[in-house]
């Protein structure tokens, strides 16, 4: 241990305001780059799935219309293109 | 029968028809050769009126004056190098036409700095006296304009290349651009400055004629790839 | 040889091994942090020069060379994505901008809080701190372009051609600044001779600079996974996924 006592290591021999500026921004820096990356994940599948179930809705929508009109609904079935690599 | 005759072209020809297609168009928008120059020069103009006029201050930061609204002048006529070709759908056509888009790239950025930097270099010794800049430095100045300015064009067009299809591309533009040119600003002002010292500036110019035929040799193809990027 | 590597160009897999990676690189990155700036803190010597300042080093050198790094790796990815089409190169890339860009920033604003107390004033235009300001405009000029496109794959090839041209300016814009700074006001700022450095410094050094490079991993696998959904929404295995995630949620 460098330092005698705690407010000693607040100090930092005088540096202190810089040391924890540093340390300080720092820290913030990255725990919001951190925390943004990972609400950004959340936010994408939330996205992807309000958007299929829009399309399901869409989809039932259609489906009942064409009902009311006698006629049957064309099933659709998702398709998976390959991924080319 | 055109197909069969642009085959025939051989670089050399296909290079001499698109400078002197894009001059054509310029010589017609006069408005584009002369605006860039106006602001060049207002943009040069206001840096007295806001420093003062002292002559000993002026000359000492004439040439970073100059390189620097030459920079910001080249950059705003930059934008005109591929957006109305982009719009019309002849850019698309000059991607798909037999001949390297090397070439045709090599050229448009040609004609675009025979548009706008010769002007600027034209013009630069003028507000070269406006500014009183050391008699020593005027070749100087003149000659890493003439070197110089080509870069700016080269590495610019990189710029207009990746933002042709975006509809605010201007400031992004600055943005990916004006970091690229800092190397040519510091060789440039420290030419002239070292040449109002009256000592040799050709090490500064090597380097500037290095940065140019670096560029004119690889800028093209990232252009040429940022522009099937772009147009997709 | 590579073969081993081929099934990670499906974004299915790689999504699920980052995700695998992800907790790991956080967790270890979180346990040499904590020794790494605990001991450059609080029990590495004090510089005999410079005193306690001096622990400002742990952050800012380590940030410097992971900015630099970052933009290296990401080059690296954008040559590959236009060389072999990779598009989760392109999504690399894309991931690790943002990354390198804050570490540049760190790497800035250490450096101001650092120069401050030796050199006298926040900023002074020494070559590496301005070529490191230049390299954080290229990070944000990378960043802005690939936000300025809709298509996210067309995002990523800009993206990765601006990346190229300005790793191959980087030298050249950093000697350029070398060189105008010595000219302009001489070779007076104290560089600080990082290699003949006394092993009590160099270790809580190097454990931070591999807890921050941990750090970048972890947030890295994030930001890749992020991108992968955001190229793939289309696909059935990123629909079931997201429909899977949010109702577990």
């Amino acid at each position: 241990m460098q330092f005698d006592s705690f407010a000693d290591f607040i100090n930092m021999g005088g540096y202190g305001f810089y040391v924890w500026l540093s340390f300080g921004v720092s820290a913030i820096l990255l725990v919001y780059l951190g925390w943004s990356s990972a609400r950004q994940h959340k936010t994408m599948l939330t996205q992807i799935a309000q958007r299929q179930k829009r399309e399901q809705k869409l989809r039932q929508a259609a489906a009942k219309q064409m009902q009311e009109q006698g006629l049957k609904m064309p099933e659709v079935k998702p398709i998976d293109i390959p991924e080319e690599v | 029968m055109t197909n069969l005759a642009q085959q025939h072209l051989s670089y050399r020809a296909a290079f001499a028809l698109v400078v002197k297609r894009d001059l054509t168009i310029a010589l017609r928008h006069k408005d584009d050769i002369i605006n860039p120059l106006l602001f060049f020069i207002i943009v040069v103009t206001l840096f007295p009126l806001g420093i003062g006029p002292e002559a000993n201050t002026l000359s000492r930061i004439a040439p970073g004056i100059i390189w620097v609204a030459a920079l910001l002048a080249t950059l705003l006529s930059l934008d005109r190098l591929f957006k109305s070709d982009h719009a019309d759908g002849s850019l698309e056509q000059m991607l798909l036409s037999p001949h390297p888009i090397f070439i045709l790239v090599l050229a448009k950025i040609v004609a675009h700095w025979l548009i706008t930097g010769l002007p600027l270099i034209i013009i630069a010794p003028l507000l070269a006296v406006l500014l009183h800049l050391h008699e020593q430095s005027y070749a100087a100045l003149m000659l890493t304009l003439l070197l110089g300015t080509p870069v700016l064009s080269l590495l610019g067009a990189i710029g207009v290349a990746l933002t042709v299809g975006i509809k605010k591309g201007g400031v992004l533009l600055s943005l990916l651009v004006l970091p690229l040119y800092i190397p040519v600003l510091i060789f440039a002002t420290s030419a002239i400055d070292t040449a109002a010292l009256s000592l040799p500036y050709s090490g500064q110019l090597a380097i500037i004629a290095a940065l140019f035929f670096g560029s004119l040799t690889l800028a093209p193809f990232a252009v040429g790839a940022a522009l099937k990027v772009s147009t997709n | 040889m590579w073969k081993w590597l081929h099934p990670y160009a499906n974004p299915e897999v790689s999504y699920h091994f980052c995700g695998k990676l992800q907790p790991w690189f956080f967790r270890l990155s979180f346990l040499f942090l904590a020794i790494g700036l605990v001991w450059a803190l609080a029990y590495a010597p004090a510089d005999y020069q410079q005193g306690d300042s001096f622990r400002i080093f742990y952050i800012h050198v380590p940030a410097a060379i992971l900015s630099m790094g970052i933009y290296f790796a990401m080059a690296v990815a954008a040559l590959s994505s236009l060389v072999w089409q990779l598009k989760l190169a392109d999504a690399s890339a894309a991931a690790l901008a943002p990354i390198g860009a804050v570490f540049a920033a760190i790497a800035l604003i250490t450096g101001a809080a650092w120069g401050k107390p030796m050199w006298g004033t926040w900023w002074i235009w020494d070559a590496r701190l301005t070529s490191e300001l230049i390299l954080l405009f290229l990070y944000l000029g990378v960043i802005a372009l690939h936000n300025a496109f809709e298509d996210k794959n067309l995002a990523g090839k800009a993206a990765g051609i601006l990346a190229l041209v300005g790793v191959i300016n980087l030298p050249i814009i950093h000697y350029s600044v070398e060189w105008w700074n010595t000219l302009h006001q001489g070779a007076t700022v104290t560089k600080l001779g990082a290699p003949s450095m006394a092993s009590s410094m160099y270790w809580p050094f190097l454990i931070c600079f591999v807890g921050f490079s941990l750090l970048t991993g972890a947030i890295a696998c994030q930001r890749f996974r992020t991108e992968i959904l955001a190229r793939n929404s289309m696909r059935p295995w990123v629909r079931n996924l997201a429909i899977a995630q949010t109702q577990g949620s």
